[in-house]
């Protein structure tokens, strides 16, 4: 093999060889994988919490923990999932790995800022598990950080905040040489309109990730003042309001529901026209419904608010603005539905894990509807009917299709092929663990079952011990993904090129990659999914 | 090393001056957060806002103003120095750059230590005993002077680094990116004082 296309693995970015050469990488391909290893860590870790605390639940009154535990546990689950697992989980692993292929380029804008994100990024974990073991015990305030209590609370508040802070640093540094390599490093001929669609969901999530951010960072840097100073700006004994707080705290953490779904339409943008073998319907539809997403995403935060204590002016226009922003993503499902018509599919385990996706998501999608309609949310604030909604939109839906890309792009970044039965079955068990896990918190939510309580009436025993039982399918599931994962790696199949018949750039290269990712720059003249030129192209 | 990103990259300078500007972007928003709470107080507050903001010295404000401003206009002629590819004259405006900011620091110790000294912090026992607003009108510019003195402080240090730079020409005529960013920075922080000056200080 020539010395130029050795893949990133044996050739280095720097003089180092062994753990040096990773640590130390400016390779956005081993950044992808240094980011893939430590967001699966602490998604385990996030699966094992949950896994306790359906534990706890299997069964009226305490059963294996306090209270106390209980809340810190909720906490932990909220804040490990959401900011070490599902907000980078798509953008830094599979962005940064895959972003800079699919345009043609040979590495991100800023290769040494990368590399200092991801250290940033560990700093933030280590701070969270550190404030773990600290005396004053872990963070019980759940993950929302909600004035008053994150005020008075005794625990570890301040050092927790202080973690989130970091990582909203980390997730701002890579959205910022994601949105300059986008426009900078563009092979020639890669106009805009030409970009694959994770590219642009990438994008559109990037300007998401630098415009709301900072707020998140002023809001957590206020109350931790607010807890060291006892300034009073959500103090309403001082004048404050505390409202005004939650007002903040969406303002970023909504627009962070779309920084978590958008790389995962991307994904299925891209999931669909290969196993369709079609163009996708609608190209500029499904990039402009991104953008969009992202901008109307901005204006909807008051709706988690609705029971807080707002005019009913500002009620009806922040549920009439969430309602508006289904219109973009229904453009993206009829694009889907609409590309597979009439296409030659070929059910490969990366489009099931998209069917997988398109099911859960609905539910996710359709039950939020009905809380975002004034009267029903009413009723249903602060129940499991909302916990089940938020599993079935992120973890039904962005952790549904971390798993449909890791299917589809393993191969590519390891340059082995897992076993596709395996896979099968694991699409089933998934699917049937899942349902049984969230399905039984709608109806417990909608007979009153409140969230984050550690105890609850004897007549939700049999729903919450299906739930439990549920627990144990979907982790064990999980577990035997990785474990196949883990296989492939080890004894697996050498994978092709291209095994899935793929059009755009990463599949016009070897498996891994090489270091540079092209040999010779490549030209572009091709739409992104034009299948036609597949008869050109080698598998090997 | 290899050539991998070093040469290749690191030329961009436009890409450089797009990602400080999303950068500054982000700090403009950061700020953002915290003028929005400023307004909303201000809305709630009115009468005590104004009874407050009587208390702050506008003339040790006013000096600030001034001295900023003035550390922004040296920044520029450093860069412009550069340009030209007058390496000394670049390093005396950057010098001149840092006495200023250190004067503005200096102006501002003693101004906060001014105010605790009248027991106006926040939690004390006399600013406790005023109604609400002006309390929270203290906090306010406790908080956001303070993120903005952290940013002077963050600044300066960036500065320290270029005027580094300089010395060992790793910042050349040639190659001026990195002090071009850190004189866009150096004019954020200054525009951020800009906005807190009248908000603090000349609305009465």
């Amino acid at each position: 093999m020539a010395e130029s296309s050795a893949s990133f693995y044996t050739k280095s970015t720097n003089k180092y060889s062994g753990i040096l050469s990773w640590l130390l990488t400016k390779d956005h391909k081993r950044i992808g994988l240094m980011y893939m290893m430590a967001i699966i860590s602490f998604f385990v870790v996030g699966i094992i919490i949950g896994l306790l605390m359906r534990l706890e639940l299997i069964s009226p009154g305490r059963t294996i923990m306090d209270a106390q535990t209980y809340n810190t546990l909720f906490t932990l689950h909220g804040v490990i999932m959401i900011f070490l697992f599902i907000i980078p989980g798509l953008p830094a692993i599979f962005g940064n790995f895959f972003l800079p292929i699919q345009i043609g380029a040979e590495d991100v804008a800023f290769p040494r800022l990368n590399l200092l994100s991801w250290y940033v990024y560990i700093i933030g974990a280590v701070l969270v598990l550190v404030s773990l073991f600290l005396p004053g015990g872990p963070i019980d305030t759940g993950w929302t950080f909600y004035i008053p209590y994150s005020v008075r609370s005794t625990t570890n508040v301040s050092m927790a905040l202080f973690a989130a802070f970091v990582l909203g640093f980390s997730s701002i540094l890579t959205g910022i040489n994601f949105i300059t390599t986008v426009h900078r490093m563009r092979a020639p001929g890669m106009g805009f309109f030409k970009m694959p669609l994770f590219v642009w969901a990438t994008y559109a999530t990037a300007w998401i990730q630098i415009l709301a951010t900072p707020v998140i960072a002023i809001t957590i840097i206020l109350v931790i003042i607010e807890r060291s100073f006892g300034v009073g700006i959500f103090d309403p004994a001082l004048g404050g309001d505390p409202i005004l707080f939650q007002h903040m705290f969406w303002i970023y953490s909504h627009p962070a529901v779309y920084i978590m779904i958008l790389p995962a339409m991307g994904v299925v943008s891209e999931i669909i026209p290969t196993f369709a073998r079609r163009t996708i319907f609608g190209y500029k539809a499904i990039a402009m419904s991104s953008l969009a997403i992202a901008f109307v995403g901005y204006l909807v935060w008051a709706h988690h608010m609705f029971s807080s204590g707002m005019s009913d002016t500002a009620r009806w226009i922040f549920s009439l603005l969430t309602f508006i922003v289904a219109l973009p993503s229904g453009v993206k499902i009829f694009n889907w539905v609409a590309t597979m018509y009439k296409g030659s599919i070929d059910p490969q385990p990366p489009f099931l894990w998209v069917m997988n996706f398109i099911f859960l998501f609905s539910i996710g999608g359709l039950t939020g509807l009905v809380l975002g309609s004034l009267a029903t949310d009413v009723h249903l604030t602060d129940t499991y009917f909302v916990v089940a909604h938020f599993h079935y939109v992120m973890f039904g839906g962005t952790g549904t299709i971390f798993f449909a890309a890791l299917h589809y792009w393993f191969p590519k970044m390891f340059g082995k092929m897992y076993n596709i039965r395996f896979s099968q079955i694991a699409v089933a068990l998934y699917f049937i663990g899942f349902n049984m896990l969230y399905f039984p918190k709608f109806i417990m939510g909608y007979m009153g079952m409140p969230r984050r309580y550690y105890d609850y009436l004897p007549q939700f025993t049999t729903l919450q011990r299906i739930s439990t039982v549920g627990s144990w399918i979907l982790a064990g599931t999980i577990f035997f993904i990785f474990g196949y994962f883990i296989h492939a790696l080890r004894k697996g199949k050498k994978a092709t090129s291209n095994p899935w018949g793929g059009v755009t750039l990463e599949w016009h290269i070897p498996s891994p990659p090489p270091l540079e990712n092209f040999v010779k720059l490549p030209e572009i003249k091709d739409d992104p999914y034009d299948f036609s030129q597949l008869k050109e192209m080698k598998d090997e | 090393m290899s050539n991998h990103s070093d040469t290749v990259h690191h030329k961009d300078n436009v890409s450089a001056k797009m990602g400080m500007w999303l950068f500054l972007f982000t700090e403009v928003l950061l700020f953002g957060g915290m003028f929005l709470v400023y307004a909303v107080y201000r809305y709630q507050y009115q009468d005590q806002f104004k009874l407050a903001a009587m208390e702050l010295n506008t003339g040790i404000g006013t000096l600030n103003t001034i001295i900023l401003l003035s550390s922004s206009l040296t920044v520029a002629l450093s860069i412009a120095a550069m340009q030209k590819g007058n390496k000394f004259l670049s390093l005396v405006f950057l010098y001149c750059t840092q006495i200023f900011a250190l004067m503005f620091m200096v102006n501002k110790f003693f101004e906060w230590s001014t105010k605790i000294s009248h027991g106006l912090f926040p939690g004390s026992k006399e600013l406790l005993a005023k109604p609400n607003g002006q309390i929270l009108f203290y906090g306010l510019y406790y908080v956001m002077t303070g993120l903005h003195g952290i940013h002077v402080i963050i600044g300066m240090i960036a500065i320290a680094f270029i005027i580094v730079f300089i010395h060992r020409d790793k910042v050349t005529q040639q190659d001026f990116i990195k002090l071009e960013n850190t004189g866009l920075y150096w004019h954020l922080v200054d525009l951020i004082w800009i906005f807190l000056f009248p908000l603090f200080y000349l609305i009465q």
